[in-house]
């Protein structure tokens, strides 16, 4: 971990209020590898309610491999993950009982994936894809869940005359948005995104980022965002992860590691960024 | 009979048989898995209640095979005539008379009693198999009651056709545990299902599971509060026997589109005629 500078109490908004009493995920020694080879190693860090966090680097420096740790579908072979749950406080989801881990994953949690159609049913009409996650922790209302697919949908900006419409007829700025919307509606604290803007041209890029940056601030989430586009940390995420061959290089807040890179690699990184 | 051992299979296949039969009444709407064998008939054609059916049967049983709800239909006459073959046991098309029931497609109207079995052909055991593809996935979902999927396929229902559509194989609930596929009866027998005095077995012989619902059963058919289960059939009277409350077919009688509507249970349309129960030609 070098250059580890800046703390995210500094970040302002939302980490005035009440979030200095705990961080909401804790971090320690997360490793995973693959055979001889590593996925990420010794990973730890804090993120604080209401805080959202970036993760960069190249293809293959372990991003997604973190990720996948961090939210129970991949299980690290080393490591803590401390989540701050609501009723018992501070929980290891690496070693929680699979029910629970997954009642986390519907409910505290959600998980928007680069493409949209690991994330949908595609088969499903866009409401019961905004539906299942209420289904899944027991609404048991038709009318209900229809009005609260309704207005999600209407969050992210997709009309209200689209709900009986399969992800498969949308675009896929759409179908970005519709997971987006799909994962939120359980009030999630938490959200892991791999790439969300990844595939999608630079105009839609602009819009689900400025979703994404309303719904994150309006609903004081916390997230944690995966991608190797600056531009969409410069925007979204207080603080920064550098990382390469498995290992953080170097972390900080977004925009002292964007205008003042201390590793060679963060340099790089920056530097490759075409100027416009 | 000196050919076959009784009743087709050899005694270590119907122990192994009744072993999971015994794990399944265990755990009601679990299923368990069973090495099935192959049976002298297509599959689909009933080989895992067959399999069932002859793990069950003793000598002292009578046997009655259902077909849709029909007793002379080729499923049962062949299932039927199968069992008098290689088992010799006594068959009969009436319900009361019969300890073990072999069924596909129906309840029987006739209410069941204690000490009867009834048998169901089982084409696909999984709920979940249309919403989930993977197996080891629902298995995992029915572990962790994860169960939410089951209401998107109802969800769906009512968000295209006003109404939940689903008219056969209507998922249950059974004692608030495990979601199971009823085999696909009309959800108008489903109620059935639910503390009946007969010990139910399901057995798919393809996909290798059996399950089962020990007698006297909570079985609850699953709904939405706004949407609740209707158990539904046509709208007429038996055109034969005049019963308003079983289920029933509809038989083209011609080309001219002419149709007419006829209990589905024959045994239970014959015994209600034979008591004197007939629509007569002008009524009708």
């Amino acid at each position: 971990m070098s250059g580890e500078r800046g703390f995210a109490g500094n970040s302002g908004r939302s980490l005035d209020e009440g979030s200095r009493a705990a961080p909401l995920l804790q971090v320690r020694g997360l490793t995973k590898r693959y055979g001889a080879r590593l996925g990420c190693g010794d990973v730890a860090f804090d993120l604080w309610p209401g805080e959202v966090m970036g993760i960069v680097g190249e293809s293959g420096s372990g991003k997604s491999t973190l990720l996948n740790c961090l939210a129970g579908h991949l299980a690290p072979d080393a490591g803590q993950v401390i989540f701050a749950t609501r009723d018992r406080g501070p929980v290891d989801t690496v070693t929680l009982p699979e029910p629970e881990r997954r009642m986390l994953g519907r409910t505290d949690w959600a998980f928007v994936h680069q493409n949209p159609r690991d994330g949908l049913r595609m088969a499903v009409t866009a409401g019961g894809n905004v539906g299942e996650r209420l289904m899944a922790v027991g609404a048991r209302n038709y009318g209900a869940i229809r009005t609260s697919a309704l207005d999600w949908l209407g969050r992210v900006e997709i009309a209200a005359d689209r709900i009986d419409d399969r992800p498969t007829a949308f675009s896929g700025g759409m179908q970005q948005r519709l997971q987006i919307a799909r994962n939120l509606v359980t009030g999630p604290r938490l959200v892991f995104m791999d790439e969300p803007t990844g595939g999608l041209d630079v105009s839609v890029q602009a819009r689900l980022l400025d979703l994404l940056r309303g719904l994150v601030r309006r609903m004081g989430l916390s997230a944690i965002i995966v991608t190797h586009d600056l531009a969409v940390v410069r925007l979204l995420a207080d603080r920064l992860m550098v990382m390469k061959d498995g290992q953080v290089v170097e972390s900080g807040l977004t925009d002292q590691v964007l205008d003042d890179p201390q590793h060679a690699y963060t340099q790089l990184l920056v530097s490759s960024v075409l100027q416009v | 009979m000196t050919d076959y051992n009784f009743a087709y299979l050899d005694e270590q296949t119907k122990r192994m048989i009744r072993r999971a039969l015994l794990k399944a009444v265990a755990i009601p709407g679990y299923q368990v898995p069973f090495a099935s064998r192959e049976m002298p008939m297509p599959y689909g054609w009933g080989t895992g209640g067959v399999q069932v059916t002859a793990a069950c049967l003793t000598p002292e049983d009578v046997l009655k095979v259902i077909d849709q709800g029909a007793d002379d239909t080729t499923n049962a006459v062949s299932i039927r005539a199968f069992f008098q073959r290689t088992a010799g046991v006594a068959t009969t098309t009436q319900t009361g008379a019969a300890s073990i029931i072999q069924t596909r497609h129906r309840i029987p109207e006739h209410p069941l009693t204690e000490g009867q079995i009834l048998v169901y052909q089982v084409p696909i055991p999984e709920p979940l198999r249309f919403l989930e593809p993977r197996e080891t996935e629902t298995r995992k979902m029915h572990a962790l009651e994860d169960y939410g999927l089951m209401h998107v396929k109802l969800y769906e229902d009512i968000a295209r056709h006003g109404a939940i559509a689903t008219a056969y194989a209507y998922p249950v609930k059974v004692e608030g545990r495990y979601v199971m596929d009823p085999s696909p009866i009309p959800k108008f027998d489903n109620p059935k299902l639910s503390d009946c005095p007969a010990l139910q077995l399901f057995g798919a012989g393809r996909e290798q599971r059996i399950y089962a619902l020990p007698p006297w059963t909570r079985v609850v058919s699953l709904d939405f509060e706004d949407f609740p289960f209707e158990p539904s059939k046509a709208q007429h009277d038996c055109a034969l026997c005049g019963a308003a409350g079983s289920y029933l077919d509809e038989v083209i009688v011609d080309d001219a589109g002419g149709r007419m509507f006829v209990c589905s249970d024959t045994d239970y349309c014959a015994t209600r005629q034979a008591a004197g129960h007939r629509v007569t030609e002008a009524a009708s």
